[in-house]
């Protein structure tokens, strides 16, 4: 089943892009959309059936080389398992979307080209790379799927390969997720040398091993555990788009809408995320390492909430919002609540899938419009996409009954989890203050996009306004679809993945056992709220899905932060909202007058920190110019202009010597060559036999 | 079949002497005929070289299918494989059927042309298979003869500068050879290679002119062998007639000297330098490790500079190769592995896309990146494929480019992170300019008018990447294919080196304490 899984969505992949001139345009799409909800309803079988052990499969040998030993494999455990539901799940419904939304497309001529097959089979082929990252037993399969998925990811960014912005957006992705992969390169041969393999699970068991070992790399010794978990992080903030390497996201909007949602919003670019999760036995024994990872979600969230703020591009704004819900993902998998980096996942998976779908709704209805500022009033216009967009922000901002826990939309199960788990794990530090104002602004934008787009007068070109209609049925059933998710999603699943500590490790598939009489002490000194501790993961590294360290209790001290802190991300999610609401619908001359105020600070945020200007200035030109001069001055000059002084010296003497026509210089030397070997030929032997 | 070896090897030459002595005339007929002839001909070397690969037994780490007679002027003629070099001898033979298919439209001195081929791969397969040293250095050298032909006669227009430069470089470099290849002579009294690889060199350091030299004669004749092999990978800084040689070599050309002279280098470097001068290698193993890691950066950047297809792909070939010394020298299983994947992977690849340049040279006569843009539109298959090598190029997991950069990167973390930092740093670069390239080739408007009614590639054109294809995706989702038959002679050879270097070591130290 797990190879049905796995397979179908290549199968198709591979049928619709090389066989749909046989079975047409029509049959591609059915075909590719159909594999796709086999996979998902096989996954969501193995996903409720799963009983928290973890099983293997193996497919084929791959690299062997000694004593390594890499293999195609399964490794189905808790964690996978979540993957597949939220990769199936979003894939199939974005699959079926796209039948709609691909339907015409202006960018190509729909009597000449047949472009429909190819974006169906480039989508397919993403799921597979997608499934084999999640479902990998080795970190070399793992990078399989995390290139695999870069390529589906460059293929889609570029899929307008006409216009000249996508193809540069396409570029810069791929790069900027290699200078990523550099990173997770080193950290695999880094593991590789230590453990002599790079297979989980004698990673795993040899993880707190790492913690105690001195790796010798570059200048200086490092703990190997610390540099490991940071080399892969490396990677982890690549893929997704994390502070310093996130420029590519944005441009990547470039691509067709259902492969933003898809792609860039609900699973490519969590496979960081998943990475650390799955990676927690290293990450665990890792202090410093996992400090990073928290310093730099934390960051990520509030940077790319800022730069949401000011975007116009309805699209941008949804992907500088991913960018910002990514980093609270890394925040709670930085203090070391795995399972709650995992629950923003899979519902952030729904609600921004969500958004994307609805914002390509919007788009659809709007003739390839995305500018926001040209749109307003479209509640009346699209009154479904209008309602799931809505739900889509009431679960982004995190709308709930306070205090609860559990009863409110999706996000705000999962957001009010890592933030309550972001305030534990530091102790009300940096990172649990930056989540916070991120809330506030994620609040604003989220409604800001809201009432741009379906409040006020309609503003921009008439004639597209008079045009615009609803989507048909085949977008709005998938739409459907994933609002259940964004209701429901958070409140279902809040037991397993933020429950008390016996249930989530049961869950991920761990034993529970008492904690020790000494941490229970140190948990009551620290929060004496918290002092009811009464189980801690018992499992050792690798025996469960995710590990929790004994003395790691942030999961536990989580549910007992002060009342304020629980009210906090509601606080500010009111604020953004009716500072949306005073801005965008009481008073909408007000952006104006602040941008205008504040022109330097609103100009920085419009051209998002000014990132791509500066590695502009400082990586990319001096690399080109780098080239050319080692080019044209190092191979041109300093080589050649050696090399060939020695030979000009030499050839005009043979050319005075042959002096003939051109081919005649040729069997000249060809001639002189063969004598040559022979002349030396014969003196070797000669002088050879006379010993 | 007692003589396999020397059948496979010579089927080219009979083929080249029949066509030199039956075939008259310039009219068609004759150019077609000479065609169907180098192509029978390099296709049953490949089919007859399939019997060497089903009979060869990848646990017996000694040469097989040897063959030993007498010679003229009482020197021997010996031929074996062993794990190392028998895929080396398959990638010949399945490479050449394709260069002669690929030149199908040549129509210039089509006999010549033909002959050339067909005795450079007798002379190339005699590279791989030769086990005396005056043997190999004759098929050694004797290749370069017809490559300077094929430069210099069928080349662009700068062929006569090209093809001196070919011949210089790797002609000075090989006289060093020769010298060392005497002083070996000289010293353990044989030319079998076999019984070289067991003797021990001289390796007692001593002092001339007033150097130091540590490691004494192994050392010396390491030097004199990596002058040679060095221009041929070729390691940076002596790489500068690759570029020129490629851009002036017809496409068919251009795929031979990619897909197999450069890994004449590689080869030699495994059968020579490590097993025979261990001392030598191990003195020069950080100086080489560092040249191939410059080399990765340094020659990917001046890639991103090209403004000539054949010649970024030169450029990028050079960094590939970067990738192979530093695995061969790293010397411990993952390095040595991945350095022969690499290079057997390489021969795909580049092969590959020297041949997609060919294609839209053959339409457009030019190789100028700026002449092109927008193909996707009117030639959807070639982009298809360009894309596939492009991305097999920059070492894309699930194609063989990566299983040689993966396992020569894991190789070399063990020896060396600094080298292995600079050297993973080329997976972004080579991401940078191959698909910059693609981009400025492949995507965007057709605009050019030129350009417009530019077509698709033909059968026999599809026909002729297709067997690439197949094996840069198959070597990359099963590469046991190649590692099964290399392993065990890796290991010999690993654990061969390593004792080597003990031994040394203790007999350096007790050299030391009876002073």
């Amino acid at each position: 089943m797990e190879t049905i899984i796995l397979f179908a969505p290549l199968v198709g992949a591979i049928i619709a892009g090389f066989g749909w001139r046989i079975i047409g345009d029509a049959g591609a799409q059915w075909l590719t959309t159909g594999l796709l909800f086999l996979s998902c309803a096989l996954s969501w079988v193995i996903f409720l059936g799963h009983d928290g052990q973890t099983h293997f499969i193996h497919v084929l040998d791959w690299v062997q080389s000694g004593t390594l030993n890499t293999a195609w494999a399964i490794r189905l455990d808790r964690l996978t398992a979540i993957m597949l539901i939220v990769v199936t799940t979003v894939s199939a419904l974005v699959h079926l979307y796209s039948m709609g939304y691909m339907a015409h497309d202006e960018n190509f001529d729909d009597k000449t080209e047949s472009y429909r097959p190819r974006f169906f089979a480039y989508l397919s082929f993403f799921t597979f790379a997608m499934l084999m990252l999640v479902t990998a037993d080795n970190l070399a399969q793992m990078f399989f799927g995390w290139e695999g998925v870069g390529l589906a990811s460059y293929l889609l960014i570029g899929f307008y390969y006409r216009k000249s912005s996508a193809n540069a957006a396409a570029i810069k992705a791929f790069v900027v997720n290699r200078v990523g992969d550099f990173g997770f390169a080193l950290g695999i041969m880094a593991l590789f040398f230590l453990t002599d393999s790079i297979r989980f699970d004698d990673i795993f068991a040899a993880a707190p091993e790492l913690a105690e070992t001195q790796l010798t790399f570059l200048w200086t010794d490092w703990n190997a555990a610390n540099l490991i978990a940071f080399l892969l992080f490396v990677g982890a903030m690549g893929k997704s788009a994390q502070l310093f390497l996130h420029t590519w996201l944005p441009d990547a909007m470039e691509g067709p809408t259902p492969v933003s949602a898809l792609i860039h919003a609900a699973t490519m670019v969590t496979a960081g995320v998943f990475l650390v999760c799955r990676m927690s036995p290293v990450f665990e024994y890792a202090p410093e390492a996992l400090a990073v990872v928290t310093f730099i979600g934390a960051s990520t969230a509030f940077f790319a909430a800022t730069v949401g703020l000011v975007q116009n591009d309805i699209k941008r704004v949804i992907a500088y919002s991913t960018c910002s819900q990514l980093g609270y993902m890394f925040v709670a998998a930085g203090v070391g609540v795995y399972s709650v980096a995992m629950f923003h996942l899979l519902t952030h998976a729904f609600f921004k899938a969500m958004l994307f779908l609805g914002a390509g709704s919007v788009i659809h209805g709007m003739h390839h419009e995305q500018d926001m500022r040209h749109y307003g009033g479209l509640r009346h216009k699209m009154p479904y996409t209008f309602v799931a967009m809505l739900i889509g922000t009431l679960a982004i901002t995190g709308v709930g009954i306070p205090l609860t826990g559990w009863i409110g939309f999706a996000g705000f199960a999962s957001k009010d989890a890592v933030i309550e788990s972001a305030y534990a794990g530091t102790a009300g530090g940096f990172a649990f203050w930056m989540l916070v104002i991120a809330a506030l602004f994620t609040s604003f934008y989220s409604w800001r996009l809201m009432f741009m787009t379906f409040w006020g007068d309609p503003r921009g070109d008439k004639h597209t306004h008079e045009h615009a209609h609803e989507s048909p049925k085949v977008m709005l059933v998938p739409l459907g679809v994933l609002a259940v998710g964004a209701i429901f999603a958070g409140a279902i699943w809040y037991g397993s993945f933020f429950g008390k500590t016996n249930e989530v490790v049961k869950f991920f598939g761990g034993k529970y056992g008492e904690p020790t009489q000494e941490l229970v002490e140190a948990v009551a000194e620290r929060s004496p709220k918290a002092s009811e501790l009464h189980y801690v993961m018992e499992s050792g590294p690798g025996e469960a899905a995710i590990f929790i360290a004994p003395d790691n209790t942030v999961l536990h001290e989580a549910h007992y932060v002060p009342t304020w802190v629980k009210l906090s991300p509601f606080i500010a999610m009111l604020i953004g909202l009716i500072t949306a609401l005073w801005f965008y619908i009481w008073d909408p001359s007000m952006p104006r007058k602040l941008a205008e105020n504040q022109r330097p600070l609103y100009l920085f945020l419009l051209n998002k920190w000014y990132f791509d200007e500066i590695y502009d200035a400082i990586l990319v030109r001096p690399a080109k110019a780098l080239g050319r001069a080692l080019w044209r001055r190092g191979d041109g000059g300093v080589i050649d202009g050696f090399l060939n002084g020695v030979a000009m010296g030499i050839i005009p003497f043979f050319t005075r010597l042959a002096g003939r026509a051109q081919s005649g210089y040729i069997f000249t030397y060809a001639f002189a060559m063969v004598i040559g070997i022979a002349v030396l030929i014969t003196w070797l032997t000669i002088s050879g036999g006379g010993q | 079949m007692d003589n396999l070896l020397s059948i496979v090897t010579f089927i080219p030459l009979i083929a080249a002497a029949i066509l030199a002595i039956f075939l008259r005339g310039e009219n068609e007929a004759a150019q077609r005929n000479a065609k169907w002839v180098a192509l029978v001909a390099t296709t049953l070397t490949f089919l007859v070289s399939l019997f060497i690969l089903a009979q060869f037994d990848p646990q017996d780490t000694g040469f097989q299918f040897v063959e030993e007679r007498e010679w003229l002027l009482g020197l021997k003629y010996k031929m074996g494989v062993d794990g190392i070099s028998v895929l080396f001898v398959l990638l010949t033979t399945f490479i050449m059927p394709l260069t002669i298919a690929a030149s199908w439209n040549v129509t210039e001195r089509v006999k010549e042309y033909m002959i050339a081929f067909l005795v450079l791969e007798t002379l190339m397969l005699g590279v791989f298979m030769a086990l005396d040293l005056v043997l190999f250095y004759l098929f050694f050298e004797a290749g370069l003869i017809p490559m300077f032909l094929i430069i210099g006669i069928w080349g662009g227009k700068e062929r006569i500068y090209a093809s001196f430069k070919f011949f210089l470089y790797t002609f000075l470099g090989s006289v060093l050879m020769l010298v060392a290849m005497v002083a070996m002579f000289a010293e353990a009294g044989t030319t079998d290679i076999p019984t070289l690889m067991r003797h021990e060199f001289a390796s007692e350091s001593f002092s001339l002119m007033g150097i130091q030299i540590i490691g004494g004669m192994q050392t010396l004749m390491f030097i004199a062998f990596f002058a040679s092999f060095a221009v041929k990978m070729p390691m940076w800084p002596v790489h500068t007639w690759l570029p020129d040689a490629h851009v002036q070599a017809p496409t068919a050309g251009s795929v031979v000297l990619a897909a197999i002279l450069l890994k004449m280098g590689g080869y030699g470097f495994l059968r020579f330098s490590l097993p025979m001068f261990p001392v030598g290698a191990e003195v020069l193993t950080p100086l080489i490790l560092w040249m191939s890691a410059i080399a990765i950066v340094y020659t990917s950047l001046v890639a991103l500079a090209q403004e000539d297809m054949k010649k970024l792909i030169a450029y990028s070939s050079v960094a590939h190769m970067g990738y192979v010394t530093m695995g061969i020298f790293a010397a411990n299983q993952q390095g040595i592995d991945g350095a022969i994947f690499q290079m057997i992977s390489h021969g795909f690849i580049s092969g590959a896309l020297f041949l997609c340049v060919g294609v839209i040279y053959d339409r457009m006569h030019t190789r100028e990146i700026d002449a092109y843009g927008g193909l996707v539109n009117r030639m959807p298959a070639y982009a298809l494929i360009f894309m596939l090598f492009t991305m097999a190029n920059v070492g894309l997991p699930g194609t063989s480019g990566f299983v040689g950069e993966f396992l020569t990167l894991l190789g070399i973390f063990q020896v060396n992170t600094w080298v292995a930092l600079v050297a993973t740093s080329g997976v972004i670069l080579s991401a940078a300019y191959a698909l910059w390239l693609y981009r400025r080739v492949v995507m965007g408007e057709l605009i050019r008018e030129s350009l417009k009614s530019i077509t698709d590639m033909s059968r026999r054109e599809r026909a002729i990447f297709a067997p690439l294809v197949a094996m840069t995706l198959l070597l990359g989702v099963y590469p046991s294919l190649v590692t099964d038959i290399i392993g065990p002679s890796v290991e010999a050879l690993i654990s061969n080196y390593d004792t080597a270097l003990a031994e040394a070591h203790s007999a350096a130290q007790l050299a030391e304490t009876s002073h």
